[in-house]
């Protein structure tokens, strides 16, 4: 099994998720992650997907992909050329007695204080994957809850794969 | 879909009529369906269409089917029409059908109110939701205004690319809303943009392929009759002088009788046509998607061939077998580049010479050749029944089938000599395809003499379009293969259930449940008088033309004939399912020896 991140661009239309998200279990793909959001053209949404497939199955999930009439433009942003994020809150348990241990790793990683209680602690945490794993294993034995967003990723340089997409769209409108 | 001089006119209306006028605009001129609450307002200035004629079905199953045929043999759109809730759920097995056979229809259906949707208001189902993974697109139309629009888009995403069916779901009061209608809209379809002409660098390379292989087949699929690529085909073959081979949703791109073509491939396939195919080179699969019931266990198919595979979906090609060459294109353009491009290779002298190849061949058709034993109860062989039907009605007649052993007869023993005469039930194996289908053939092509084929069990889906057949003055014929039981299901229980045969009688030959009861249930003939048809029974070998000539010289009304034929026929060759196409069974206990005599 592999892991490849692909960056969607699609009509922001209703029911547009749901085709592609079904499209997956359809056809036996596994999504590791999924983040959607807008993009800087309100017609075009984009889907960040973290799928992992077999051997060659990648190319059957874009073409297959491909098929979904709102789908614009399908990317695959491999791990050296991408800027990769995910957001990570987590909620420990931080009292008198701990609360130096848990604010050390705070700034072991560079990460944020967003909440405050007497009890415990609201630590923004945003990175690539692998920071957020490690911020976890730190934390371990002090997590009440947490949250964890599907990451997103840009292509590194300065070439923008919303451009070609946004002029289909504007040659078909 | 019909050329409309553009015009600014703007004429108020409401959605019902737009979406009547966007349909004659489109040129459909038939539409397959029943109303009911949702879907009434559109049904309204439907009445009063001078170009859209409205055929009222029995059952909304019957409605997609018949689209599907009539879609099938005029190469157009068929269109089909429900109310919401369980009138659109009824829609969901012929709109799989369509999906799995790449067939365009166009399916409407009214929703519940937009202020009612998503509150489980009456007869309210979320068909789009429900249909997603079954249709190349389907809609939700949100305000009256995007009705023509809409439904522009729906004909043009299922009759263009990889042809498939499109749903669009209108609430009913976007039906009552004012609007304005305009034509022709422009499509706003930004991400569809489907592929027809095929690569040059890639056409020359396979032409380099198939001007030296030694072993080479043409493995062609339903994607050359969508393409209208049958003259193509034929020119194509006889260039080359490669043996064909033609699926089950192919039958009829490629003549029968052309001494280049083997036959059918796959688990009821010729045995030389299954051999080829294992035994080749060179695959050049047209229009084809190596589906499971072609290639036996995937991993021995074909083991030694390189494969050239041409198919307008791009997912098809590599998805179930790496092709060496992938084209994406349309079949026709596909074959036409082919042709110029193998030209120019016998030009340049690279030929490789086929002699030895057409000698195996040959060996296997003629030690091998379709065939069927008589019963040894001395009951009515169900083969020979079709075998003669072909015959007699001719290569215009087009035959429909549904799924079974009576299909699989259908496809072995009639001789295809043109395309569009065979539409049957391929990728889903609908039961009770053939009725419908054959009254949306006959809708479309009203010439032409059509045939239904269909089992007992089929039968008895969907047989209730008789009523609308005879009331609408569609006369077609059917002729049912009535063996009383569920022949294929029975067959499948001889071979592999110790003839335990759980659940696969249906008495309409015999009653299994005592002598107070009719013998037949249900009497086909007395059925298909009480739908208006004319009923006939065949019981004997010696009736057989006689009855198929009587059926032929009715054409005022639609016919039926029980051919009531032995239970224990079974369909043969058979590549046994999960097994190699090495396996096959020419007949039951019969491993053809290929090695002989060489």
């Amino acid at each position: 099994m592999s892991v490849h991140t692909l960056s969607v661009l699609v009509e922001n239309k209703p029911g547009v998720l749901a085709r592609v998200a079904g499209l997956f279990s359809r056809r036996g793909f596994n999504i590791e992650s999924l983040a959607v959001g807008p993009t800087e053209h309100p017609e075009i949404s984009r889907i960040t997907i973290l799928v992992s497939v077999e051997g060659n199955a990648l190319e059957q999930v874009t073409k297959q992909l491909n098929k979904l009439v709102n789908v614009l433009k399908i990317v695959e942003l491999e791990d050296a050329q991408a800027v990769q994020r995910e957001l990570l809150l987590v909620k420990v348990r931080a009292d008198d007695g701990n609360r130096r241990v848990v604010l050390d790793i705070v700034e072991l990683f560079n990460a944020k204080v967003v909440d405050v209680s007497p009890e415990a602690l609201t630590v923004e945490v945003v990175g690539p994957p692998a920071k957020l794993d490690a911020v976890l294993k730190m934390m371990g034995p002090l997590i009440r809850e947490m949250v964890q967003s599907g990451m997103v990723a840009l292509g590194r340089g300065p070439r923008s794969m919303t451009q070609a997409a946004l002029r289909a769209v504007e040659r078909a409108g | 879909m019909t050329p409309t001089p553009a015009s600014d006119q703007r004429e108020p209306v409401t959605g019902a009529q737009a979406l009547v006028r966007s349909l004659e605009e489109v040129g459909t001129e038939v539409v397959f369906g029943i109303p009911g609450g949702a879907i009434l307002p559109a049904y309204d200035p439907l009445y009063d269409s001078p170009r859209v004629r409205h055929i009222l079905v029995r059952h909304e199953q019957g409605a997609g089917h018949a689209a599907e045929g009539y879609a099938q043999v005029t190469g157009r759109v068929g269109v089909c029409m429900a109310t919401s809730g369980p009138g659109a759920t009824n829609l969901v097995t012929p709109i799989a059908n369509a999906f799995l056979d790449s067939v365009p229809i166009v399916a409407i259906t009214g929703q519940v109110p937009l202020p009612s949707v998503g509150t489980d208001a009456f007869q309210e189902a979320d068909i789009s939701g429900i249909t997603l993974p079954i249709t190349k697109h389907n809609f939700l139309v949100q305000r009256a205004e995007q009705i023509p629009q809409t439904i522009a888009e729906a004909f043009h995403l299922a009759a263009t690319g990889r042809p498939g069916p499109v749903l669009v779901d209108i609430p009913k009061d976007i039906l009552q809303q004012r609007t304005e209608f305009r034509w022709p809209p422009v499509l706003d379809l930004p991400g569809y943009r489907p592929v027809t002409r095929p690569h040059g660098k890639q056409i020359r390379e396979a032409a380099g392929l198939i001007a030296t292989a030694r072993r080479p087949v043409l493995y062609v699929g339903g994607g050359v009759l969508k393409a209208r690529a049958s003259a193509e085909l034929a020119r194509f073959a006889e260039l080359s002088g490669i043996p064909v081979v033609t699926t089950l949703m192919a039958r009829g791109a490629f003549p029968d009788s052309h001494y280049l073509h083997l036959g059918m491939p796959g688990m009821h396939g010729t045995v030389a046509a299954v051999t080829a195919l294992q035994k080749a080179d060179l695959l050049i699969a047209l229009g084809t998607r190596f589906d499971d019931r072609v290639t036996g266990r995937l991993d021995s198919f074909a083991p030694h061939a390189a494969v050239i595979h041409a198919d307008i979906d791009p997912a098809e090609i590599g998805k179930n077998r790496v092709a060496d060459v992938p084209i994406v294109g349309d079949a026709r353009e596909v074959i036409g580049e082919l042709t110029t491009a193998l030209q120019a290779e016998h030009a340049a002298g690279h030929r490789a010479d086929l002699t030895g190849w057409w000698q195996e061949i040959d060996r296997w058709r003629t030690t091998y050749p379709l065939g069927y034993e008589e019963p040894a109860d001395g009951s009515l062989a169900p083969q020979y029944v079709i075998e003669r039907l072909g015959k007699i009605a001719g290569p215009d007649t087009v035959f429909t089938a549904g799924v079974g052993q009576h299909q699989m007869w259908a496809a072995q023993f009639i001789s295809y000599d043109k395309p569009y005469t065979w539409i049957n039930s391929g990728g889903a194996g609908t039961m009770g395809y053939a009725v419908p289908a054959a009254m949306g053939a006959k809708v479309g092509a009203p010439e032409k003499l059509v045939w239904a084929i269909d089992g007992d069990g089929c039968f008895q889906m969907t047989n209730q379009e008789l009523a609308t057949c005879a009331i609408e003055g569609i006369p077609i014929k059917v002729a049912v293969i009535n063996n009383g039981n569920l022949g294929m299901v029975r067959q499948w229980q001889t071979l592999f259930y110790s003839e335990r045969y759980s659940n696969t009688e249906l008495g309409t030959h015999t009653n299994p449940r005592g002598r107070q009861l009719p013998v037949r249930i249900p009497d086909f003939v007395k059925l298909a008088d009480a739908l208006g048809c004319v009923g006939l029974r065949c019981e004997s070998a010696a009736e057989v033309d006689a009855t198929i000539e009587k059926a032929m010289s009715i054409d005022d009304q639609p016919v039926v004939v029980d051919f009531t034929v032995g239970k224990d026929a079974m369909v043969w060759p058979m590549v046994v399912a999960g097994t190699s196409n090495d396996e096959i069974l020419a007949a039951r206990d019969l491993r053809p020896d290929f090695d002989a005599g060489v």
